[in-house]
């Protein structure tokens, strides 16, 4: 049943979630890391449990990959 | 024309900063960005991280040298700085963009404001750079926030549902309950329901109907219940976890939650 597993997956939590305020602290550098390819899932498993659940922090993640992805790097 | 627009931005920026500081806005002058004048902040805090700095990457090196220098450098750095920081804005507004209602003007506006503000954040926030990342990703994260504060405080000043109103028939859209069987899952959004009143707190119960049932944002809710995102999500999160543990208890779901590694 679709919605049963909806529901389940909304309620269920994670204990290693970090939380909005250390996610939007280390975003930068998660992002950077994903957007290199890194293993980001396992360098900070507390901050990727938080993105999947927090959807406006996955959102601002989704955001900040894109605007890297969509770079060249420019200097000043 | 974006230098006026920009300077309506910035004129903003002023009034936001003065509401924020008092009537004086200390630590901060105008900057000419060519056509464009934005309030930035005169005490970045640069000097504090020659250690840091040390260890950067050329291009971040350079960015926090230019910055921390004076005249038409520093005000060349802050022109080309605010154009990226536009350009991000811009972007995520457009990627953003289907899934609000916005039209492009107001996409457009909400992109000037972002980038202004991120601006006179990031100039007042240098000295927390420790050059974890490339300065621009740092710059651009803020640029983000931006843009998710302002999108918040849109749907805040122009509410679809009452915050406080209590719909429980959106319950199994929310979730994707098929109506033609509702004999499966009626007694499972009962006993929802149930762990709802009975579980929660008032200030859980709250932030539950208005996320939930009312579809608010949550960075909406943070500006309604003049909090900030990380209070509502734990909020939210404590409440999760009590309706879970409920349903769970009484055989309407598995009892699995995931054991801490």
């Amino acid at each position: 049943m679709t919605g049963r597993s909806e529901l389940d997956r909304f309620l269920r939590t994670d204990p290693r979630d970090v939380g909005c305020a250390q996610a939007m602290e280390l975003l930068h550098i998660y992002a950077e890391l994903a957007a290199g390819g890194g293993s980001v899932e396992e360098r900070y498993p507390g901050v990727a449990a938080h993105l999947a659940s927090c959807g406006p922090c996955g959102e601002d993640f989704e955001g900040l990959l894109t605007a890297l992805r969509d770079e060249d790097k420019p200097g000043p | 024309m974006p230098g006026l627009r920009a300077l309506l931005v910035a004129e903003r920026v002023l009034r936001a900063v003065r509401r924020r500081a008092g009537v004086r806005v200390n630590g901060l002058r105008w900057a000419h960005l060519g056509s464009i004048m934005v309030m930035v902040a005169g005490n970045s805090g640069v000097e504090r991280i020659p250690a840091v700095a040390a260890g950067l990457d050329p291009a971040s090196a350079e960015w926090l040298r230019v910055l921390a220098d004076t005249g038409p450098r520093r005000e060349a750095a802050l022109a080309r700085l605010h154009e990226m920081l536009l350009r991000i804005a811009q972007g995520e507004v457009r990627r953003r963009g289907p899934r609000l209602r916005l039209a492009g003007p107001e996409l457009d506006d909400l992109a000037y404001q972002a980038a202004a503000d991120a601006l006179l954040a990031i100039t007042g926030k240098l000295g927390q750079f420790r050059g974890e990342s490339r300065f621009t990703t740092w710059a651009y994260k803020f640029v983000i926030f931006e843009v998710s504060g302002k999108i918040g405080r849109h749907f805040w000043r122009h509410p679809s549902v009452p915050f406080d109103a209590e719909d429980w028939d959106r319950l199994p859209g929310r979730f994707g309950f098929d109506p033609a069987q509702e004999a499966e899952w009626r007694d499972l959004l009962a006993a929802l329901r149930r762990a709802v009143d009975e579980e929660l707190t008032a200030r859980q119960r709250r932030v539950f109907v208005a996320i939930v049932l009312n579809n608010v944002p949550l960075d909406t809710l943070v500006i309604e219940m003049a909090a900030n995102r990380n209070a509502i999500y734990k909020t939210l999160f404590d409440a999760r976890r009590k309706l879970r543990a409920a349903l769970a208890a009484n055989g309407y779901l598995d009892d699995d939650s995931p054991r801490r590694s």
